[in-house]
């Protein structure tokens, strides 16, 4: 059933008409134009979709529009401001944690839910936090270095803001 | 389909596309403005037909040309892979990008600075050898004169021929070739901003969804889709093909399951007798074209190299069907205007998928345009254009443009398989450690590198195409990764079987300097020859395919109570000529070893009766963050070499290379592809033999 809701985005209120029922991705894909979460699987096993909604990694694809009501969700069309890429974004180019980059905004963003709830990750636990993105270029060693890059970063930058 | 089938990937796969003034083969594409435009305001616009999914190729070819130019990278920007645009092109295949196309490129490049150096002349009317070209610019010292590109062309089309003769830069005096310069889009890639083919929209787009038959060769026997005439949607009925249209996914998919469809499933080979069956079923010899053309290698005499030999050794080796699982899925935006088509879709083949379009809608190649944007990946799987043919059809009757974008389950289903295979190989050696006669034949999986590098006197090596089980097609490398597998595992059994060290006694065989070169620069980085610590087995493979060479050493453990196996280590030496993007190289170096452990390890397509049973990740398990070993790469830079492609050869080391670690940890030997899909069953001593001979 189709009804009014409201989407809180990247900082953005948007009003959708439609289904409550519809995937998160699909709204932010098809309704709001946001294609940097991906269609990889349709089941949360392969984090093409990953956003975060209230700060939580989330695989969009298996989370109902319903879900996303009321909180605050940052898609990778979020994360550089003012022309300035993100820490994450800039260690994944300095890495050259890429290659078809099918795979990559889901990465950033599946990072940068590990980074809010544990600034200064192991490298196991960057693997354990990474485990439900693919990557089937292979790039996951180098994604691994971006991650501990932007981590070293955005510990600098809070410390000195302190 | 197999894998090196003329209709997908030959080399003849342009004859049957059609209007050669419309889409020019290479060879009718003299022009340097067939290939290299520059804009009045000096930014230079190259077309290729080769299609970016990952490669990195519109960074390295944009170097190539930048190179000859004299202008930075950003100077350069590439058109790729559009019909409409493009010269014509086989497809991107084959690892032919660096080794043809920036070849070409480089020579167009070229052609067109010593015609910018003879416009500059005739216009100040002095001697070309007082001009020099320096930051988009044509200058004359002696004057004090400076022209830029732009001004100097004017933005006219260059219809001069370029001349396949001018001299290119050599590799040794490369300034930005050679460099490992930044991806040119990646800016767009980790924005967001960089549109796959699942991203795109058309004004009115509708989004279709496609009935799937419940296993291979079904027949519909009854359908009734009044269910699915939902508000907004469209079904569409050709004979037994069904689709709908809608406005949004969920609304398809709705309609789509409101379908109720009956089936009739033939019955169908078993999993259990897959190896049997290839074996037993060859492609009858007229059809032999159909799968690819049987091929036979034969020099001096396998009975007098067995005569000659004081060890004989015989042994069968197999590969599973594995899937390419890109992580985007095929998909394709299709839109008809008047009687011309416009298909969006990722595809290696983007003038092959034209034909393919051409000839399911009877319309000549000219009415259709395909576009292949920048692409999710392929692996070889995206050859060909059934997605864009059911995006037509869709569209054609919904009279709007129609994305469709597979579902994992049909990418994993209705694409291809990379073949799986029987390998026989017998060798004999002497008592001196010497192959005599080497003798291999591979049924199904294919042809590529199936002759060996080692210098064999006699050797016998035939591919025999068998009746395929699954749809099967390309892949990374093709059967170069099983001929491999078979020849290298089989090495390491000669070897431990006569008491000489793998890599020793290699050398000893091998008089190929690239890559006895790979194999001890490999080596040396392993610390080869330094007993491993207990519980764990060093294991070493290498060869050659498509001009490029390599060598790979893996460390395995094995989980003494368990049979848990872990590849803790790999260290890889690669040599492809000279290098023109060392960290894209070294990038796409890892990255074939990470996709080859999936192979190696566990990636295996399981199914019953025509229907696939792992067709999700959650039941086809791909490599994953926590599989990777510690990995080592070594680029062997020559540039006194052509450069030669690179994506495919470093994939073929690591499967063996792996095995024989594991033989070397726990003396079982496994002879199949995947090695360990579960635990390695140490306890008790069942051996992941090939099928029996």
């Amino acid at each position: 059933m189709s009804e009014l809701t409201t989407l809180m985005v990247n900082g953005d209120t948007h009003t959708v008409d439609t289904s409550r029922d519809r995937p998160l991705l699909d709204v932010l894909r098809e309704d709001l134009g946001l294609t940097g979460c991906k269609i990889g699987c349709g089941e949360g096993e392969c984090g093409a979709c990953t956003v975060l909604v209230d700060g939580q990694t989330t695989r969009s694809c298996i989370t109902p529009l319903s879900a996303a009501l009321g909180r605050p969700v940052l898609t990778v069309e979020g994360l550089a401001a003012h022309g300035h890429l993100h820490p994450l974004q800039q260690a994944f180019l300095d890495a050259d944690a890429l290659q078809c980059g099918y795979c990559t905004p889901g990465m950033i963003m599946a990072a940068l839910g590990l980074l809010e709830r544990c600034p200064d990750p192991s490298e196991d636990a960057i693997i354990a936090a990474m485990q439900g993105n693919l990557c089937r270029c292979g790039t996951y060693a180098r994604i691994v270095r971006a991650i501990q890059q932007a981590a070293a970063e955005l510990r600098a930058a809070t410390g000195a803001g302190q | 389909m197999t894998e090196t089938r003329p209709r997908t990937t030959g080399p003849d796969a342009g004859q049957s596309t059609g209007d050669r003034r419309l889409a020019p083969l290479e060879p009718d594409a003299p022009a340097i403005g067939d290939w290299l435009h520059i804009e009045r305001d000096g930014r230079v616009i190259v077309y290729t037909g080769k299609t970016e999914m990952g490669q990195n190729i519109r960074t390295s070819l944009a170097q190539a040309v930048a190179e000859e130019l004299r202008l930075p990278v950003s100077a350069i920007q590439l058109v790729m892979a559009d019909t409409a645009r493009t010269p014509y092109d086989m497809g991107t295949v084959g690892s032919r990008t660096t080794a043809v196309m920036g070849r070409r490129l480089q020579v167009v490049a070229a052609a067109t600075r010593e015609l910018l150096v003879d416009l500059a002349a005739e216009r100040w009317h002095v001697a070309r050898d007082e001009l020099r070209i320096a930051d988009g610019k044509i200058v004359h010292d002696p004057s004090g004169q400076a022209i830029s590109f732009g001004e100097l062309t004017q933005g006219q089309r260059l219809t001069q021929e370029y001349d396949d003769t001018t001299p290119i830069t050599p590799a040794d005096q490369w300034t930005i070739a050679g460099t490992s310069v930044a991806k040119v889009d990646g800016w767009a890639i980790v924005t967001g901003e960089r549109r796959y083919t699942p991203d795109l929209t058309r004004p009115g787009m509708l989004v279709g969804k496609v009935l799937r038959a419940p296993a291979f060769g079904a027949t519909l026997t009854q359908l009734d889709t009044s269910a699915a005439s939902l508000p907004g949607v469209v079904v569409v009925q050709e004979g037994d093909w069904v689709g709908v249209v809608a406005p949004d996914r969920l609304a398809a998919a709705q309609a789509l399951a409101a379908i109720r469809a009956e089936w009739a499933v033939p019955s169908q080979i078993a999993q259990e007798e897959l190896f049997a069956y290839l074996k037993d079923h060859l492609a009858p010899q007229i059809e032999h074209q159909r799968f690819g053309g049987s091929e036979r290698y034969e020099r001096g005499s396998i009975a007098e190299g067995r005569a000659a030999a004081d060890h004989l050794l015989a042994q069968t080796y197999t590969v599973a069907y594995i899937a390419h699982a890109p992580l985007e899925p095929r998909a394709a935006l299709a839109e008809w205007s008047g009687g011309t088509l416009t298909v969006w879709t990722g595809t290696q083949r983007p003038f092959g998928v034209r034909a393919e379009l051409a000839q399911a809608f009877g319309l000549v190649e000219e009415a259709i345009r395909v576009i292949v944007p920048d692409t999710g990946s392929a692996y070889g799987g995206k050859h060909t254009g059934e997605v864009a043919i059911e995006a037509a059809r869709l569209a054609r009757a919904a009279l709007r443009p129609v994305k469709l974008i597979w579902t994992r389950e049909e990418e994993f289903t209705w694409a291809y398989f990379r073949p799986a295979g029987v390998i026989e190989v017998a060798s004999a050696v002497d008592g001196d450690g010497m192959l005599t006669a080497w003798e291999q034949h591979n049924y199904n999986s294919g042809a590529a590198a199936i002759q060996t590098p080692y210098a064999v006197t006699n050797q016998l090596s035939a591919y025999h195409p068998s009746l395929p089980v699954l749809r099967q097609g390309s892949y990374r490398a093709l059967a170069a990764t099983a001929n491999h597998f078979a020849r290298e595992t089989h090495m390491d059994e000669l070897a431990h079987a006569l008491g000489r060290d793998p890599l020793a006694f290699r050398l000893q065989n091998l008089r190929d300097e690239r890559l006895r070169a790979v194999f001890e620069t490999c080596a040396a980085a392993f610390g080869w020859g330094v007993q491993a610590p207990p519980g764990h087995g060093f294991g070493i493979a290498g060869g050659t395919e498509k001009g490029s060479y390599v060598a790979t050493c893996a460390e395995v453990v094995v989980d003494q109570a368990s049979g848990q196996v872990r590849v803790v280590r790999v260290v890889q030496a690669f040599e492809c000529g000279a290098i023109v993007n060392p960290n894209g190289l070294r990038n796409q170096v890892e990255g074939a070893i990470a996709q080859g452990l999936g192979g190696a390890l566990f990636e295996a397509i399981a199914f019953a009766n025509g229907t696939i049973l792992n067709n999700r990740f959650s039941s086809y398990r791909v490599p994953r963050f926590a599989d990777m070993p510690a990995v080592e790469v070594i680029l062997v830079d020559r540039p006194d070499l052509p450069s030669a492609g690179a994506g495919e050869t470093p994939i073929v080391g690591i499967a063996p290379a792996v095995g024989n670690a594991l033989f070397a940890a726990t003396r079982i030997r496994l002879r199949a592809l995947p090695l360990v899909p579960q635990a390695l069953p140490i306890a008790s001593g069942t051996r992941n033999e090939a099928i029996p001979r």
